[in-house]
Protein backbone atom coordinates (compact mmCIF):
# COMPACT_ATOMS: atom_id res chain seq x y z
CA UNK A 1 0.00 0.00 0.00
CA UNK A 2 1.53 3.50 -1.02
CA UNK A 3 1.76 6.25 1.47
CA UNK A 4 0.05 8.28 -0.24
CA UNK A 5 -2.52 7.60 -3.15
CA UNK A 6 -4.05 10.52 -5.21
CA UNK A 7 -7.19 9.47 -7.63
CA UNK A 8 -8.57 11.04 -10.12
CA UNK A 9 -8.22 14.11 -8.22
CA UNK A 10 -10.39 17.45 -9.91
CA UNK A 11 -9.16 20.89 -7.99
CA UNK A 12 -11.31 23.65 -9.12
CA UNK A 13 -10.09 27.97 -8.49
CA UNK A 14 -13.75 28.93 -9.67
CA UNK A 15 -14.01 28.21 -13.23
CA UNK A 16 -10.48 27.62 -13.58
CA UNK A 17 -9.60 23.71 -13.47
CA UNK A 18 -5.86 23.68 -11.94
CA UNK A 19 -6.05 20.25 -11.45
CA UNK A 20 -8.02 17.49 -13.90
CA UNK A 21 -8.08 13.85 -13.26
CA UNK A 22 -4.93 13.38 -11.91
CA UNK A 23 -3.58 10.39 -10.23
CA UNK A 24 -0.52 9.48 -8.14
CA UNK A 25 0.48 7.23 -5.67
CA UNK A 26 3.82 8.09 -3.45
CA UNK A 27 5.56 5.38 -1.65
CA UNK A 28 7.06 5.30 1.90
CA UNK A 29 10.62 6.73 2.21
CA UNK A 30 10.27 8.03 -1.37
CA UNK A 31 11.57 11.38 -2.23
CA UNK A 32 9.23 12.37 -5.56
CA UNK A 33 9.77 16.11 -7.76
CA UNK A 34 6.73 17.97 -9.45
CA UNK A 35 8.42 19.70 -12.17
CA UNK A 36 5.99 21.95 -14.56
CA UNK A 37 6.09 25.32 -16.11
CA UNK A 38 3.94 28.01 -13.78
CA UNK A 39 0.47 27.55 -13.76
CA UNK A 40 0.89 23.89 -14.28
CA UNK A 41 -0.94 22.94 -10.86
CA UNK A 42 1.55 21.89 -8.60
CA UNK A 43 1.19 24.44 -5.96
CA UNK A 44 -2.81 23.30 -6.23
CA UNK A 45 -1.99 20.19 -5.85
CA UNK A 46 0.19 19.94 -3.00
CA UNK A 47 -2.16 22.58 -1.40
CA UNK A 48 -5.05 20.06 -1.74
CA UNK A 49 -3.03 17.24 -0.55
CA UNK A 50 -2.44 19.52 2.51
CA UNK A 51 -6.09 20.31 2.70
CA UNK A 52 -5.66 24.12 2.03
CA UNK A 53 -8.00 23.47 -0.80
CA UNK A 54 -10.62 21.45 -1.37
CA UNK A 55 -11.01 19.39 -4.63
CA UNK A 56 -14.20 19.29 -6.83
CA UNK A 57 -13.60 15.40 -7.73
CA UNK A 58 -11.34 12.38 -6.50
CA UNK A 59 -10.14 11.36 -3.33
CA UNK A 60 -6.84 11.70 -1.63
CA UNK A 61 -5.90 8.75 0.37
CA UNK A 62 -3.27 8.65 3.12
CA UNK A 63 -1.75 5.78 4.97
CA UNK A 64 -5.06 4.34 4.10
CA UNK A 65 -7.46 6.81 5.33
CA UNK A 66 -9.65 8.73 3.00
CA UNK A 67 -8.83 12.36 3.73
CA UNK A 68 -10.51 13.86 1.09
CA UNK A 69 -13.02 15.95 3.15
CA UNK A 70 -10.78 15.98 5.80
CA UNK A 71 -10.06 19.64 7.48
CA UNK A 72 -6.03 20.98 6.86
CA UNK A 73 -5.35 21.06 10.92
CA UNK A 74 -6.25 17.43 11.12
CA UNK A 75 -4.29 16.21 8.32
CA UNK A 76 -1.01 17.62 10.05
CA UNK A 77 -1.89 15.76 12.77
CA UNK A 78 -2.50 12.40 10.60
CA UNK A 79 1.06 13.18 9.33
CA UNK A 80 1.09 15.44 6.09
CA UNK A 81 3.14 18.87 6.53
CA UNK A 82 3.52 21.17 4.03
CA UNK A 83 5.95 24.07 3.60
CA UNK A 84 3.99 26.70 1.74
CA UNK A 85 4.85 28.99 -1.52
CA UNK A 86 6.02 32.20 -0.04
CA UNK A 87 7.04 30.48 3.63
CA UNK A 88 4.00 31.75 5.22
CA UNK A 89 5.80 32.56 8.63
CA UNK A 90 4.42 34.27 11.68
CA UNK A 91 6.45 37.27 10.91
CA UNK A 92 5.62 39.23 14.68
CA UNK A 93 6.82 36.08 16.58
CA UNK A 94 10.46 34.63 17.04
CA UNK A 95 11.89 32.05 15.39
CA UNK A 96 11.62 29.73 18.22
CA UNK A 97 7.85 30.72 18.83
CA UNK A 98 7.09 30.04 15.06
CA UNK A 99 8.37 26.57 15.53
CA UNK A 100 6.60 25.98 19.19
CA UNK A 101 3.56 26.52 17.63
CA UNK A 102 3.31 23.35 15.09
CA UNK A 103 3.66 21.28 18.58
CA UNK A 104 0.05 22.03 18.38
CA UNK A 105 -0.55 19.02 15.74
CA UNK A 106 0.10 16.70 18.85
CA UNK A 107 2.36 14.31 17.19
CA UNK A 108 5.75 13.46 19.16
CA UNK A 109 8.86 12.08 17.71
CA UNK A 110 12.39 13.29 17.22
CA UNK A 111 12.02 16.30 15.91
CA UNK A 112 12.19 19.45 18.66
CA UNK A 113 13.07 22.97 18.46
CA UNK A 114 16.89 21.88 19.49
CA UNK A 115 16.95 19.44 16.74
CA UNK A 116 15.73 22.08 13.94
CA UNK A 117 18.75 24.48 15.35
CA UNK A 118 20.88 21.51 14.72
CA UNK A 119 19.84 20.73 11.56
CA UNK A 120 19.47 24.43 10.33
CA UNK A 121 22.74 25.67 12.41
CA UNK A 122 22.26 29.44 10.59
CA UNK A 123 19.05 29.80 12.87
CA UNK A 124 20.84 29.06 16.48
CA UNK A 125 21.69 32.68 16.68
CA UNK A 126 18.67 33.94 15.19
CA UNK A 127 16.58 31.86 17.28
CA UNK A 128 15.02 34.70 19.14
CA UNK A 129 14.59 36.87 16.44
CA UNK A 130 11.08 37.91 15.15
CA UNK A 131 10.43 35.45 11.62
CA UNK A 132 9.90 38.84 9.83
CA UNK A 133 13.27 40.49 9.83
CA UNK A 134 15.23 37.24 8.89
CA UNK A 135 16.69 36.76 5.15
CA UNK A 136 15.26 34.95 3.11
CA UNK A 137 17.30 31.27 3.49
CA UNK A 138 16.62 31.72 7.18
CA UNK A 139 13.14 31.98 6.46
CA UNK A 140 13.13 29.52 4.53
CA UNK A 141 14.88 27.43 6.80
CA UNK A 142 12.68 28.20 9.77
CA UNK A 143 9.67 27.35 7.61
CA UNK A 144 11.05 23.84 6.58
CA UNK A 145 12.01 23.60 10.35
CA UNK A 146 8.37 24.46 11.26
CA UNK A 147 6.67 21.90 9.35
CA UNK A 148 9.15 19.41 10.75
CA UNK A 149 8.39 20.17 14.15
CA UNK A 150 5.37 18.05 13.10
CA UNK A 151 6.98 15.11 13.05
CA UNK A 152 5.61 14.46 9.37
CA UNK A 153 5.32 11.10 7.93
CA UNK A 154 5.37 13.02 4.58
CA UNK A 155 7.29 16.86 4.10
CA UNK A 156 5.61 18.64 1.20
CA UNK A 157 7.83 21.36 -0.12
CA UNK A 158 6.73 24.03 -2.05
CA UNK A 159 9.35 26.03 -3.89
CA UNK A 160 11.77 25.87 -1.71
CA UNK A 161 13.85 27.73 -3.52
CA UNK A 162 11.79 31.05 -4.86
CA UNK A 163 13.47 34.27 -4.09
CA UNK A 164 16.97 33.07 -2.57
CA UNK A 165 20.24 33.38 -3.34
CA UNK A 166 22.37 30.06 -4.91
CA UNK A 167 24.25 29.96 -1.81
CA UNK A 168 21.05 29.95 0.50
CA UNK A 169 19.63 27.30 -1.79
CA UNK A 170 22.38 25.58 -1.48
CA UNK A 171 22.10 25.76 2.23
CA UNK A 172 18.64 24.59 2.24
CA UNK A 173 19.12 21.65 0.05
CA UNK A 174 22.35 20.26 2.34
CA UNK A 175 19.92 19.87 5.04
CA UNK A 176 17.24 18.60 3.13
CA UNK A 177 19.92 15.75 1.92
CA UNK A 178 20.15 14.60 5.57
CA UNK A 179 16.30 14.35 5.86
CA UNK A 180 16.52 12.17 2.40
CA UNK A 181 18.96 10.18 3.57
CA UNK A 182 17.14 9.79 6.88
CA UNK A 183 14.03 8.27 5.03
CA UNK A 184 11.07 10.84 5.16
CA UNK A 185 9.16 11.00 2.48
CA UNK A 186 8.90 13.98 0.73
CA UNK A 187 7.18 15.68 -1.86
CA UNK A 188 8.66 18.66 -3.70
CA UNK A 189 8.63 21.36 -6.56
CA UNK A 190 11.65 22.84 -7.93
CA UNK A 191 12.00 24.93 -11.09
CA UNK A 192 15.75 23.86 -11.07
CA UNK A 193 15.74 20.63 -13.37
CA UNK A 194 19.13 19.56 -12.57
CA UNK A 195 18.68 20.21 -9.01
CA UNK A 196 15.19 18.32 -8.77
CA UNK A 197 16.95 15.40 -10.74
CA UNK A 198 19.89 15.09 -8.04
CA UNK A 199 17.50 15.13 -5.29
CA UNK A 200 14.32 12.83 -5.99
CA UNK A 201 13.80 9.29 -6.37
CA UNK A 202 11.08 10.24 -9.27
CA UNK A 203 10.07 13.08 -11.40
CA UNK A 204 6.80 13.91 -11.91
CA UNK A 205 6.00 16.12 -14.77
CA UNK A 206 2.83 17.94 -14.65
CA UNK A 207 1.37 20.35 -18.05
CA UNK A 208 -1.95 22.15 -17.67
CA UNK A 209 -3.50 20.00 -14.80
CA UNK A 210 -2.02 16.25 -15.71
CA UNK A 211 0.88 14.73 -15.30
CA UNK A 212 2.62 14.27 -18.67
CA UNK A 213 5.73 12.15 -17.59
CA UNK A 214 6.66 10.41 -14.96
CA UNK A 215 9.75 8.59 -14.27
CA UNK A 216 12.17 7.02 -12.27
CA UNK A 217 15.99 9.00 -11.87
CA UNK A 218 17.97 7.59 -14.31
CA UNK A 219 15.14 6.01 -16.04
CA UNK A 220 14.32 9.38 -17.86
CA UNK A 221 16.27 11.87 -19.43
CA UNK A 222 16.68 15.86 -18.88
CA UNK A 223 15.76 16.50 -22.75
CA UNK A 224 12.58 14.41 -22.19
CA UNK A 225 11.59 16.21 -19.41
CA UNK A 226 12.24 18.95 -20.95
CA UNK A 227 10.28 18.26 -23.85
CA UNK A 228 7.17 17.54 -21.27
CA UNK A 229 7.87 20.55 -19.73
CA UNK A 230 7.25 22.93 -22.55
CA UNK A 231 4.11 20.28 -23.84
CA UNK A 232 6.66 19.35 -26.71
CA UNK A 233 6.78 16.02 -26.08
CA UNK A 234 2.98 14.44 -26.07
CA UNK A 235 3.56 11.54 -28.76
CA UNK A 236 5.71 9.93 -26.63
CA UNK A 237 3.55 9.92 -23.69
CA UNK A 238 4.46 8.26 -19.94
CA UNK A 239 7.06 6.39 -19.28
CA UNK A 240 5.98 4.31 -16.26
CA UNK A 241 8.89 3.13 -13.83
CA UNK B 1 -3.51 73.14 44.93
CA UNK B 2 -4.26 69.47 46.79
CA UNK B 3 -7.58 69.55 45.32
CA UNK B 4 -5.84 69.18 41.34
CA UNK B 5 -3.36 66.76 43.06
CA UNK B 6 -6.47 64.88 44.70
CA UNK B 7 -8.20 65.01 41.03
CA UNK B 8 -5.25 63.54 38.97
CA UNK B 9 -5.29 60.47 42.01
CA UNK B 10 -9.34 60.13 41.39
CA UNK B 11 -8.56 59.62 37.48
CA UNK B 12 -5.83 57.23 37.66
CA UNK B 13 -8.10 55.26 39.39
CA UNK B 14 -10.96 55.62 37.08
CA UNK B 15 -8.54 54.80 34.63
CA UNK B 16 -8.18 51.57 35.95
CA UNK B 17 -11.89 50.84 35.85
CA UNK B 18 -11.61 52.03 32.44
CA UNK B 19 -8.79 49.92 31.41
CA UNK B 20 -10.75 46.93 32.83
CA UNK B 21 -13.54 47.62 30.86
CA UNK B 22 -11.93 48.61 27.78
CA UNK B 23 -9.52 45.30 27.74
CA UNK B 24 -12.06 42.86 26.26
CA UNK B 25 -12.77 45.43 23.40
CA UNK B 26 -9.21 45.88 22.56
CA UNK B 27 -8.04 42.15 22.88
CA UNK B 28 -11.09 40.93 20.50
CA UNK B 29 -10.23 43.93 18.05
CA UNK B 30 -6.26 43.43 18.42
CA UNK B 31 -6.71 39.04 17.87
CA UNK B 32 -9.59 38.60 15.72
CA UNK B 33 -10.09 42.76 13.85
CA UNK B 34 -13.75 42.42 15.71
CA UNK B 35 -15.06 45.29 16.70
CA UNK B 36 -17.55 44.32 19.21
CA UNK B 37 -20.31 47.28 19.83
CA UNK B 38 -22.26 44.49 22.40
CA UNK B 39 -19.31 45.07 24.25
CA UNK B 40 -21.06 47.22 27.02
CA UNK B 41 -24.59 45.78 26.66
CA UNK B 42 -22.60 42.30 27.96
CA UNK B 43 -20.94 43.75 30.38
CA UNK B 44 -24.29 44.78 31.83
CA UNK B 45 -25.95 40.91 31.37
CA UNK B 46 -22.60 40.24 33.61
CA UNK B 47 -23.63 42.78 36.37
CA UNK B 48 -27.40 41.41 36.13
CA UNK B 49 -26.25 38.20 36.49
CA UNK B 50 -24.27 39.19 39.66
CA UNK B 51 -27.49 41.10 40.85
CA UNK B 52 -29.48 37.94 40.62
CA UNK B 53 -27.24 35.55 42.75
CA UNK B 54 -26.76 38.12 45.31
CA UNK B 55 -30.12 39.85 45.41
CA UNK B 56 -32.34 36.14 45.28
CA UNK B 57 -29.51 33.77 46.63
CA UNK B 58 -27.40 35.54 49.03
CA UNK B 59 -24.02 35.59 46.88
CA UNK B 60 -21.31 37.72 47.96
CA UNK B 61 -20.91 39.80 44.59
CA UNK B 62 -16.66 38.16 44.58
CA UNK B 63 -18.06 34.65 45.07
CA UNK B 64 -20.81 34.77 42.09
CA UNK B 65 -18.45 35.44 39.91
CA UNK B 66 -17.37 32.08 40.40
CA UNK B 67 -20.59 31.66 38.45
CA UNK B 68 -20.72 34.07 36.35
CA UNK B 69 -17.17 34.36 34.35
CA UNK B 70 -17.56 30.35 32.96
CA UNK B 71 -21.34 31.56 31.98
CA UNK B 72 -19.41 34.11 30.09
CA UNK B 73 -16.75 32.25 28.54
CA UNK B 74 -19.50 29.83 27.38
CA UNK B 75 -21.72 33.22 26.06
CA UNK B 76 -18.48 34.41 24.12
CA UNK B 77 -17.87 30.72 22.73
CA UNK B 78 -21.31 30.70 21.42
CA UNK B 79 -21.56 34.07 20.26
CA UNK B 80 -18.29 33.71 17.97
CA UNK B 81 -19.79 30.49 16.66
CA UNK B 82 -22.97 31.96 15.68
CA UNK B 83 -22.92 35.25 14.84
CA UNK B 84 -19.21 36.96 15.05
CA UNK B 85 -18.15 34.24 12.36
CA UNK B 86 -20.55 33.86 9.92
CA UNK B 87 -20.49 37.61 9.88
CA UNK B 88 -16.80 38.18 10.09
CA UNK B 89 -17.61 36.14 6.44
CA UNK B 90 -19.23 39.10 4.68
CA UNK B 91 -15.91 41.46 5.40
CA UNK B 92 -15.00 43.68 8.17
CA UNK B 93 -18.07 45.83 8.53
CA UNK B 94 -20.63 42.96 9.10
CA UNK B 95 -19.76 42.18 12.52
CA UNK B 96 -19.81 45.46 13.74
CA UNK B 97 -23.37 45.95 12.18
CA UNK B 98 -24.53 42.61 13.59
CA UNK B 99 -23.25 42.97 17.58
CA UNK B 100 -24.63 46.56 17.43
CA UNK B 101 -28.18 44.85 16.55
CA UNK B 102 -27.44 42.15 19.03
CA UNK B 103 -26.57 45.13 21.57
CA UNK B 104 -29.84 46.36 21.11
CA UNK B 105 -31.53 43.01 21.15
CA UNK B 106 -30.09 42.43 24.86
CA UNK B 107 -30.50 45.36 26.53
CA UNK B 108 -34.39 44.64 24.85
CA UNK B 109 -34.70 41.54 26.73
CA UNK B 110 -33.06 42.80 30.19
CA UNK B 111 -35.65 45.78 29.81
CA UNK B 112 -38.42 43.45 29.41
CA UNK B 113 -37.42 41.21 32.04
CA UNK B 114 -35.90 43.55 34.87
CA UNK B 115 -37.99 46.81 34.10
CA UNK B 116 -36.48 50.12 33.93
CA UNK B 117 -35.26 50.02 37.61
CA UNK B 118 -31.67 51.59 38.40
CA UNK B 119 -29.16 48.43 40.32
CA UNK B 120 -26.68 48.11 42.08
CA UNK B 121 -23.87 45.50 43.41
CA UNK B 122 -22.99 48.17 46.39
CA UNK B 123 -25.25 46.94 48.93
CA UNK B 124 -23.90 43.48 48.50
CA UNK B 125 -20.48 44.07 49.35
CA UNK B 126 -20.70 46.24 52.64
CA UNK B 127 -18.30 48.98 53.25
CA UNK B 128 -16.08 48.09 50.43
CA UNK B 129 -18.24 50.25 48.41
CA UNK B 130 -17.56 53.46 50.48
CA UNK B 131 -14.85 52.48 52.81
CA UNK B 132 -11.14 54.14 51.84
CA UNK B 133 -7.58 55.15 53.06
CA UNK B 134 -6.49 58.76 54.23
CA UNK B 135 -3.53 59.28 52.58
CA UNK B 136 -3.21 62.93 53.72
CA UNK B 137 -5.79 65.89 54.88
CA UNK B 138 -6.92 65.95 51.05
CA UNK B 139 -6.65 62.90 49.40
CA UNK B 140 -8.20 59.50 50.08
CA UNK B 141 -8.15 56.22 48.44
CA UNK B 142 -11.01 54.49 47.72
CA UNK B 143 -10.89 50.48 48.67
CA UNK B 144 -13.05 49.79 45.57
CA UNK B 145 -11.20 52.13 43.10
CA UNK B 146 -8.15 50.69 44.38
CA UNK B 147 -9.01 46.86 43.60
CA UNK B 148 -10.25 48.12 40.67
CA UNK B 149 -6.95 49.30 39.31
CA UNK B 150 -4.76 46.77 40.92
CA UNK B 151 -7.54 43.84 39.22
CA UNK B 152 -6.99 46.10 36.17
CA UNK B 153 -2.69 45.77 35.84
CA UNK B 154 -3.52 42.03 36.91
CA UNK B 155 -5.74 41.28 33.68
CA UNK B 156 -3.65 43.28 31.47
CA UNK B 157 -0.78 41.64 33.03
CA UNK B 158 -2.37 38.38 32.83
CA UNK B 159 -3.07 38.55 29.32
CA UNK B 160 0.14 39.37 28.11
CA UNK B 161 1.87 36.46 29.64
CA UNK B 162 -0.69 34.06 28.36
CA UNK B 163 -0.30 35.91 25.16
CA UNK B 164 3.32 34.98 24.69
CA UNK B 165 3.51 32.06 27.35
CA UNK B 166 1.16 29.66 26.93
CA UNK B 167 0.70 27.24 23.47
CA UNK B 168 -3.08 28.34 23.32
CA UNK B 169 -1.68 32.55 23.75
CA UNK B 170 0.76 31.92 20.98
CA UNK B 171 -1.74 30.18 18.63
CA UNK B 172 -4.05 33.20 19.25
CA UNK B 173 -1.35 35.79 18.05
CA UNK B 174 -0.59 33.37 14.96
CA UNK B 175 -4.14 33.33 13.69
CA UNK B 176 -4.68 37.02 14.17
CA UNK B 177 -1.63 37.10 11.63
CA UNK B 178 -2.49 34.75 9.39
CA UNK B 179 -5.71 32.82 9.59
CA UNK B 180 -5.15 30.39 6.98
CA UNK B 181 -1.77 29.48 7.55
CA UNK B 182 -1.98 28.07 10.99
CA UNK B 183 -4.32 25.65 10.01
CA UNK B 184 -1.21 24.09 8.41
CA UNK B 185 0.48 23.30 11.38
CA UNK B 186 -2.01 21.33 12.94
CA UNK B 187 -3.98 24.86 14.59
CA UNK B 188 -7.55 24.59 14.37
CA UNK B 189 -8.75 28.26 13.78
CA UNK B 190 -12.43 28.39 14.38
CA UNK B 191 -11.60 26.89 17.86
CA UNK B 192 -8.77 29.11 18.94
CA UNK B 193 -10.92 32.69 17.96
CA UNK B 194 -13.72 31.12 19.85
CA UNK B 195 -11.22 30.62 22.56
CA UNK B 196 -9.96 33.84 22.21
CA UNK B 197 -13.71 35.55 21.84
CA UNK B 198 -14.46 33.26 25.12
CA UNK B 199 -11.37 35.13 27.31
CA UNK B 200 -12.08 38.46 26.24
CA UNK B 201 -16.13 37.54 27.89
CA UNK B 202 -14.39 36.88 31.16
CA UNK B 203 -12.62 39.96 31.21
CA UNK B 204 -16.07 41.73 29.96
CA UNK B 205 -17.83 39.56 32.91
CA UNK B 206 -15.24 41.35 35.55
CA UNK B 207 -15.78 44.76 33.78
CA UNK B 208 -19.85 44.05 34.79
CA UNK B 209 -18.92 43.13 38.49
CA UNK B 210 -16.78 46.12 38.98
CA UNK B 211 -19.19 48.18 37.11
CA UNK B 212 -21.94 46.92 39.35
CA UNK B 213 -20.53 47.88 42.18
CA UNK B 214 -18.86 51.18 42.00
CA UNK B 215 -22.35 52.80 40.77
CA UNK B 216 -25.54 51.74 39.52
CA UNK B 217 -26.93 50.32 35.98
CA UNK B 218 -29.99 49.82 34.00
CA UNK B 219 -30.79 47.64 31.19
CA UNK B 220 -29.72 50.95 28.93
CA UNK B 221 -26.44 51.59 30.97
CA UNK B 222 -24.66 49.74 28.37
CA UNK B 223 -23.69 51.89 25.40
CA UNK B 224 -22.40 54.49 27.80
CA UNK B 225 -20.00 51.56 28.76
CA UNK B 226 -19.47 51.07 25.42
CA UNK B 227 -18.45 54.92 25.18
CA UNK B 228 -16.00 54.73 27.72
CA UNK B 229 -14.07 51.30 26.92
CA UNK B 230 -13.80 52.59 23.42
CA UNK B 231 -12.01 55.65 23.71
CA UNK B 232 -9.52 54.14 26.60
CA UNK B 233 -8.96 51.52 23.78
CA UNK B 234 -8.48 54.28 20.98
CA UNK B 235 -6.22 56.51 23.23
CA UNK B 236 -4.05 54.20 24.13
CA UNK B 237 -3.87 52.58 20.51
CA UNK B 238 -5.93 50.43 19.40
CA UNK B 239 -5.30 46.87 20.22
CA UNK B 240 -2.07 47.26 22.37
CA UNK B 241 -2.72 45.82 26.06
CA UNK B 242 -0.45 48.07 28.14
CA UNK B 243 -1.86 51.06 25.92
CA UNK B 244 -5.53 50.14 26.87
CA UNK B 245 -4.29 51.31 31.11
CA UNK B 246 -2.73 54.49 29.61
CA UNK B 247 -5.89 55.45 27.39
CA UNK B 248 -8.00 54.12 30.37
CA UNK B 249 -6.02 56.88 32.72
CA UNK B 250 -5.54 59.40 30.27
CA UNK B 251 -9.39 59.21 29.65
CA UNK B 252 -10.19 58.82 33.72
CA UNK B 253 -8.10 61.96 34.58
CA UNK B 254 -9.40 64.08 31.69
CA UNK B 255 -12.91 63.59 33.26
CA UNK B 256 -11.48 64.31 36.58
CA UNK B 257 -9.90 67.36 36.04
CA UNK B 258 -12.85 68.31 33.77
CA UNK B 259 -15.33 68.11 36.72
CA UNK B 260 -12.56 69.91 38.80
CA UNK B 261 -13.02 72.80 36.51
CA UNK B 262 -17.00 72.70 35.91
CA UNK B 263 -19.24 70.27 37.58
CA UNK B 264 -20.80 69.84 34.05
CA UNK B 265 -17.22 69.47 32.71
CA UNK B 266 -16.61 65.29 33.33
CA UNK B 267 -18.02 64.08 30.65
CA UNK B 268 -17.08 66.69 27.65
CA UNK B 269 -13.42 66.95 29.01
CA UNK B 270 -13.04 62.85 28.37
CA UNK B 271 -14.81 63.32 24.90
CA UNK B 272 -12.67 66.43 24.01
CA UNK B 273 -9.58 64.39 24.65
CA UNK B 274 -10.65 61.48 23.18
CA UNK B 275 -11.66 63.42 19.83
CA UNK B 276 -8.13 65.76 20.16
CA UNK B 277 -6.01 62.67 20.36
CA UNK B 278 -8.00 60.46 17.67
CA UNK B 279 -7.57 64.06 15.27
CA UNK B 280 -3.97 64.35 16.74
CA UNK B 281 -3.18 60.37 15.07
CA UNK B 282 -5.11 61.49 11.98
CA UNK B 283 -2.99 64.27 11.42
CA UNK B 284 0.83 63.97 13.08
CA UNK B 285 2.26 62.43 9.83
CA UNK B 286 0.82 65.26 7.37
CA UNK B 287 2.28 67.88 10.29
CA UNK B 288 5.09 66.03 10.25
CA UNK B 289 5.43 66.02 6.63
CA UNK B 290 5.12 69.72 6.35
CA UNK B 291 7.35 70.63 9.36
CA UNK B 292 9.57 68.25 7.40
CA UNK B 293 9.81 70.08 3.83
CA UNK B 294 9.35 73.56 5.65
CA UNK B 295 12.53 72.75 7.43
CA UNK B 296 13.97 71.67 4.12
CA UNK B 297 12.87 74.88 2.00
CA UNK B 298 13.79 77.45 4.80
CA UNK B 299 17.57 74.91 5.15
Amino acid sequence: MSLLEIRNLDVRHGLLQAVRDLSLSVEKGETVALVGANGAGKTTLLRTVAGAHMPAGGSVVFNGIDITTVPAYRRVGLGIALVPEGRRLFGQMSVEENLVLARSAGRRGDWTVEHVLDAFPNLKPRRHAKAGNLSGGEQQATAIGRALMTNPDVLILDEVSLGLSPLAVDRVYASLQSLIGGGTTIILVEQDLRRAMRVADRIVCMLEGRIVLEGKRGEISREQVSEAYFGLGSDKGRVHA
Amino acid sequence: MMIWVNQIVQGILLGGYYAVIACGLSFMFSVMRIINLAHGSLAIVAAFGLYVLADQFGFDPFGALIVVLPAMAVIGWVLQRTILERSQRGGMLVPILSTFGLSIVIDNLLFEHFGADTRSLAPYIDELSWDSWQLTDDIAIGKLAAITFVTAVVILGGLQLFLTRTQLGRAIRATAEDPDTVGLIGINARRVNAAAAAIAMLTVGIAGAFLGMRATFDPYAGGPQLIFAFEAAVIGGAGSLWGTLIGGIVLGVAQSIGAQINPQGFLITGHVVFLVVLLARLHVDQIGTRFRKTVRRSA
